[in-house]
């Protein structure tokens, strides 16, 4: 294995959430009664002529400026000739030699050493980004075939890296990078599951030092990130295999099957499809002004790993926070929104909405629209317990009721009279007996074993049942121990 | 009501106004008229009378209220059956669409009922608009109203006929290469192929996109410029619907009626292959227009030789790619032979097209290989693009070029079918102004001495086809070739 270097590159389809197709008015939802997302023209039905929605452009330009690209400023659509049953018209609209964006690369985050350790980045070097209509879906029966025309003519683009990933983990890091910044700035939902993100790959190896690239293999049908990397896994052994049994690698298309966990060949590189591309006369060269370029890059948010990195450094978040944090657009615009409200602790207001709020979402099966706890009464939740108003065991409790009603927090401590009464004298009368009913640990802590203070720190908060802040008792404790 | 069949618009129009006869009357003359010799002519593929006369009827009713949409509100229009009409067949004059009935209109359609016309059946074709004589059609081939033995051009055969024969007072065509006016000159009507980008080509079949083109048949220039109007305009469902905006036909050409215009005579369209008695008949016309004060300039369009190669290149690849949908998966004939997908597709075009269309179809895909694009495809673009600047460079110091329509009278049935490139040829002075996107118009100019229709073509800069019906109509008022009608 280690004599050869495997080169990758990857074809990633992904549908662009538009509210109507690439080339007529007509939605596209995942999961609807077969040919009814449909019409004359998506159905290529006798005169029909495609109209270009705008909207699908702007988008691709922002996905261009994200990944870096060169967005172009004149670019068509061309015809791709081929004969498919779910090809309404037995052409697909696409984009031959005038992609909308050219060049870019997509930062990926390999893993780190521990879960709590931030992983290196690298940059994988992009091709081209270019925007097509996708085809219909053929499903099988035994020997019967039926077609659902709802997914033709969804907006589709087609993200082509160059050969630049060498291993399965920078593959899943690959992926992994383009579904979160895809998600982040709204353009797909990613879901392979639902076909909402397809992926090829171009496989190939060589012996390590090699310049040249060896024949590569393209692998198509791998339909989950799983997916992905087991088929690769198995043609980069399967490659390995030939070459070291003296045979070569046949420059071929193979289809993964998931189930037999094995690949076959599609066709062979003579039964490739001549596609006789052609500039689509029925639609007109797309003309894309600087101002318009530069309103839809001006829409896309600071992204994942640049906000990552500002917040480690300026907000002095840790790495596993911020991984949860900034990963996500309605997390991050969460926690932006709650540290607006108050910016003096965020690791705690980090904290609440990584751990708390997501764990109560999955629990209670509530989406983002459907959420009634607001990003500012976190921030006043943390708030209360920064100002020792509220112990952070009683916090918990409040926070599942401002989960569960939308309460403001100082009104759910009001009510249910949370709020920290602490009597001092009674506080240090507790601590001057627990000092006295426990001289081992104070001994130790005398000698200098810090630690020890804290067997008598939880007495205290045990017979306090968690109302007194923990600071607090800190304090008094070693105001006593000390006098 | 006999007399009404063939009167031009202009008189429908006045008798319509002065309820000298309903809508209903005059369609019924025609729906007679069509009866009675249609057997002979062969001009419909199909119609549906009760549907026709439906609309009539609603157009009288609205003329009863006062509230007509338009000057041709209840006059019926025929419709080659390329143009999709909700409900009715749309065939293209092919066995592959022979059972399809389109579900929508055509923007022109929609156009046509806005402006309360008629829509009076669905005419024969040559297949896919592929072919100059109807002889394509894998229903029927339409016979020349002036001889029954001939052809009547194509591959508007059906709606040029019908006008000629009285069976419908205007009907619509397509023209990627000269279908609408060459029928119209072997025919003795005036057929006007509008400037690419006037006329929506949604819901029109497309046989090659960048050329393909709606345009009126009509006894008249008058009749011509005023259905023009009706179906001209942007469309939203159309990329290259031209967005500028549309004069009043009628009103520009007859405010232009005393200019004196300079018309640019090509050399090159009167060589080697014309008949003797159309240059004659042409010659004549020209001398008409000098002794009205017109300047008559000869001029040279050098390019013109490669206009047919390149056409055949540039239609057949475009033709191969529209053509493509008709697989036999969905809404087409499909082969009952086919087992597999790839019978499917192989059996159904193979028995549903006819010879020219796979003809076109494979030369289409062989000029778009990889290899022989740049050969082709890519050089024919090229010159395509010298077509246009010959013709833009003339019009210079031209206001439009006058030339024949066709090179032949129409020609007997079956002389060229076993010929394609000799059948190729009847577009030759045609085909040039659609690779040029221009305006053309065909108008009678003559008769043979057989009795057989003479055509003058005359090309316009982009969109003034106001100026060539102006210069038309300058012809027509003082000639008598568009009011005689065949013995029929």
């Amino acid at each position: 294995m280690d004599k050869y270097e495997v080169v990758i590159g990857l074809e990633v389809h992904v549908q662009l959430n538009t509210t109507t197709k690439l080339f007529t008015q007509v939605p596209y939802r995942y999961g609807e009664e077969p040919n009814t997302l449909v019409d004359e023209v998506v159905l290529g039905l006798p005169g029909t002529l495609p109209v270009l929605n705008k909207a699908a452009i702007l988008k691709t330009v922002q996905v261009g400026s994200v990944f870096g690209c060169k967005i172009a400023r004149k670019c068509k659509w061309d015809r791709k000739n081929y004969f498919y049953p779910d090809a309404p018209k037995n052409y697909q609209i696409s984009q031959y030699d005038q992609p909308l964006c050219v060049g870019g690369f997509v930062e990926i985050e390999l893993e780190g050493p521990a879960r709590n350790i931030q992983g290196q980045h690298r940059k994988v070097a992009l091709n081209r980004i270019h925007l097509e209509e996708d085809v219909g879906k053929l499903t099988h029966f035994g020997d019967e075939s039926w077609i659902d025309f709802n997914r033709a003519g969804t907006p589709l683009i087609e993200i082509v890296s160059e050969p630049d990933m060498h291993s399965t983990t920078e593959v899943f890091a690959y992926l992994k990078s383009l579904e979160m910044h895809l998600k982040f700035i709204g353009a797909s939902n990613c879901d392979m599951e639902k076909g909402q993100m397809r992926c090829d790959a171009n496989v190939s190896i060589r012996p390590i030092g090699a310049t040249q690239l060896g024949t590569k293999v393209e692998l198509k049908n791998l339909n989950s990130i799983s997916g992905v990397c087991n088929g690769i896994e198995h043609e980069i052994r399967r490659q390995i295999a030939l070459v070291e049994s003296g045979d070569k690698v046949v420059q071929e298309t193979r289809r993964w099957d998931a189930d037999k966990g094995e690949s076959f060949t599609m066709r062979s590189k003579e039964d490739a499809h001549d596609y006789r591309y052609f500039t689509d006369p029925d639609l007109c060269p797309i003309s894309l002004s600087e101002s318009m370029i530069e309103e839809q890059v001006k829409k896309v948010p600071e992204l994942p790993f640049a906000k990552q990195e500002r917040y480690m450094k300026e907000l002095r978040l840790p790495y596993t926070v911020t991984s949860v944090v900034c990963y996500d657009r309605n997390l991050s615009d969460y926690f932006e929104s709650a540290l607006q409200a108050y910016s003096k602790n965020p690791i705690a207001i980090a904290n609440w909405v990584a751990n708390d709020l997501l764990r109560e979402m999955a629990d209670k099966n509530t989406g983002w629209s459907a959420l009634s706890i607001k990003p500012a009464q976190i921030a006043e939740l943390v708030q209360l317990i920064d100002e020792q108003i509220l112990s952070k065991q009683s916090a918990k409790k409040v926070f599942t009721d401002m989960f569960a009603t939308g309460k403001n927090p100082r009104q759910i401590v009001q009510e249910k009279g949370l709020e920290i009464k602490v009597d001092l004298q009674a506080l240090k009368k507790l601590c001057e007996e627990v000092i006295v009913a426990f001289p081992k640990p104070v001994a130790e802590f005398r000698a200098g074993k810090e630690k020890a203070i804290n067997v008598l720190k939880g007495q205290i908060m045990r017979q306090t049942q968690g109302k007194v802040p923990v600071n607090m008792i800190d304090k008094l404790l070693l105001e006593c121990l000390n006098a | 009501m006999n007399d009404l069949i063939f009167k031009p618009v202009e008189e429908l129009i006045k008798g319509l106004q002065d309820k000298q006869f309903s809508s209903v009357e005059l369609t019924k003359a025609y729906i007679q008229r069509t009866h009675a010799i249609d057997d002979q002519l062969k001009a419909f593929l199909s119609f549906d009378e009760d549907k026709t006369l439906k609309e009539a009827q609603a157009s009288d009713e609205r003329r009863a209220k006062n509230q007509c949409l338009s000057d041709l509100d209840g006059i019926p229009v025929g419709l080659k059956d390329i143009f999709s009409e909700k409900g009715q067949p749309l065939t293209c004059a092919s066995r592959i669409l022979e059972k399809f009935v389109s579900p929508y209109d055509a923007t022109l359609v929609k156009k046509l009922r806005q402006s309360g016309l008629v829509m009076w059946g669905r005419l024969n074709m040559d297949e896919f608009a592929m072919g100059s004589s109807s002889e394509n059609s894998a229903f029927q081939v339409t016979s020349n109203p002036w001889n029954l033995e001939r052809i009547p051009g194509g591959s508007s055969s059906g709606s040029a006929a019908a006008v000629a024969a009285g069976e419908v007072p205007l009907s619509l065509g397509t023209d990627t290469g000269g279908s609408i006016r060459q029928p119209a000159a072997l025919c003795g009507i005036v057929g006007l192929k509008p400037t690419y980008g006037r006329v929506s080509r949604y819901g029109i079949v497309a046989y090659a996109s960048s050329l393909d083109q709606a345009g009126p048949f009509a006894r008249t220039t008058k009749g011509v410029a005023r259905l023009l109007q009706v179906i001209c305009g942007s469309d939203a469902k159309d990329a290259t619907s031209a967005r500028r905006p549309v004069p009043q036909f009628l009103k520009e050409m007859c405010s232009f009626q005393d200019k004196k215009w300079t018309l640019g005579v090509p050399e090159e369209y009167f060589g080697e292959g014309l008949d003797p008695e159309i240059r004659a008949s042409i010659e004549s016309a020209i001398d008409f227009y000098r002794k009205c004060g017109y300047i008559i300039k000869p001029i040279h369009l050098k390019t013109i030789e490669y206009a047919i190669p390149v056409y055949y290149i540039v239609a057949t690849a475009e033709a191969s790619s529209n053509l493509a949908r008709y697989d036999g998966i969905r809404y087409t004939y499909r082969s009952p032979r086919a087992k597999t997908v790839d019978e499917v597709f192989d059996l159904s075009r193979s028995e549903g097209f006819g010879d020219e269309v796979k003809r076109r179809i494979l030369l289409g895909t062989y000029v778009l290989s990889s290899g022989y694009y740049d050969a082709f495809y890519g050089k024919a673009q090229k010159v395509r693009r010298l077509i246009h600047n010959d013709f833009m460079e003339a019009f210079k110091t031209v206001d439009a070029v006058l030339t024949p329509t066709s090179p032949v009278p129409a020609f007997k049935k079956g002389e060229r079918t076993s010929d394609p490139l000799a059948m190729y040829l009847s577009d030759i002075y045609t085909i040039s102004v659609n690779l040029a996107g221009l305006p053309g118009l065909s108008i009678p100019c003559g008769f043979t001495q057989s009795q057989l229709p003479i055509g003058m073509q005359l090309i316009g800069r982009p969109f003034e086809e106001s100026t060539i019906l102006s210069i038309a109509h300058e012809f027509e008022r003082q000639h008598s070739f568009h009011t005689q009608t065949p013995q029929l």
